[in-house]
């Protein structure tokens, strides 16, 4: 492997640590500097590189990653929009329910709402949720 | 008309396992998770970037369509790797290419350059087989 091989090796891993640690602390307070320093870059080169690496940068990573932890959250039997705003380090209700709204299209109560709804209309009738094709040749009509 | 492609289906060997395998490693959602029998589940998946499109991690079992001897080759062709489902993007191969094999992805072909981009080749928990594309 020639040393260029090696060092672009070496910036990918460093890319993939930056990552990673926004995967397994996206609920915590960080910031870009924080993670920048994780994988031992300056701010500006790593925003360019986690950019060009994902087409995202850091930040619109981490919001994607608690929005979509938001969801799985709101969508718990007796889940709060509060809570889970700031367990998931949101600045505030108002903010996360901005974010979740541009995210998702519906606020987060109406997508409480929303999934009370479908839990509901699931127990109650599961196979209307599955296409009708699989249930009948898979035999789950029986 | 047809307008789009909403659904298309991966055969697995476990739901479980594949549904651990497309969440964990390669960082898909689930978006429907419904049983429909013993151990059987109506489970679906989409990219974190592509929601308009869900994969179906379908089970193999005796039953409906496939008798006992079909299922049993369907899971033997499966485990052969025979099955190729698709293509999927990266914005960077090489970042993609460095996580998964992190996380315990088997490629069978490492980032290689083609005519239209360049191309690894990765297999899923069952043996089914997948492209992985960076275009340009």
């Amino acid at each position: 492997m020639t040393a260029q091989h090696f060092s672009k090796a070496y910036l990918y891993r460093r890319i993939v640590v930056a990552k990673i640690f926004i995967d397994n602390n996206y609920n915590k307070a960080i910031d870009v500097s924080e993670i920048a320093n994780e994988a031992c870059f300056s701010k500006y080169h790593f925003l360019r590189l986690f950019k060009a690496s994902y087409g995202k940068t850091p930040y619109q990573y981490l919001t994607m990653l608690r929005i979509e932890e938001a969801k799985k959250q709101l969508g718990k039997e007796g889940a709060m929009v509060s809570s889970v705003c700031f367990d998931l380090n949101f600045e505030s209700v108002t903010s996360f329910t901005k974010l979740f709204k541009k995210h998702n299209g519906i606020t987060p109560t109406d997508y409480i709402n929303q999934q009370e709804n479908q839990k509901e209309n699931i127990r109650k009738e599961p196979l209307s949720f599955i296409p009708n094709c699989f249930a009948e040749n898979f035999g789950w009509t029986k | 008309m047809i307008s789009k492609l909403s659904h298309s289906s991966i055969y697995v060997l476990d739901q479980q396992s594949a549904k651990d395998f497309y969440v964990n490693k390669l960082g898909f959602t689930v978006e429907m998770e419904i049983p429909i029998g013993e151990n059987a589940f109506w489970l679906t998946v989409s990219p974190k970037d592509q929601k308009e499109i869900e994969i179906t991690l379908m089970p193999i079992s005796a039953g409906g369509m496939f008798d006992s001897e079909t299922a049993i080759k369907l899971s033997d062709l499966v485990k052969k790797g025979v099955f190729g489902f698709g293509v999927f993007e990266c914005v960077d191969i090489n970042a993609t290419y460095t996580e998964l094999v992190d996380k315990g992805v088997v490629f069978t072909k490492k980032p290689t350059k083609e005519f239209y981009g360049t191309e690894a080749l990765f297999k899923d928990d069952s043996g089914n087989w997948f492209s992985l594309v960076q275009r340009g």
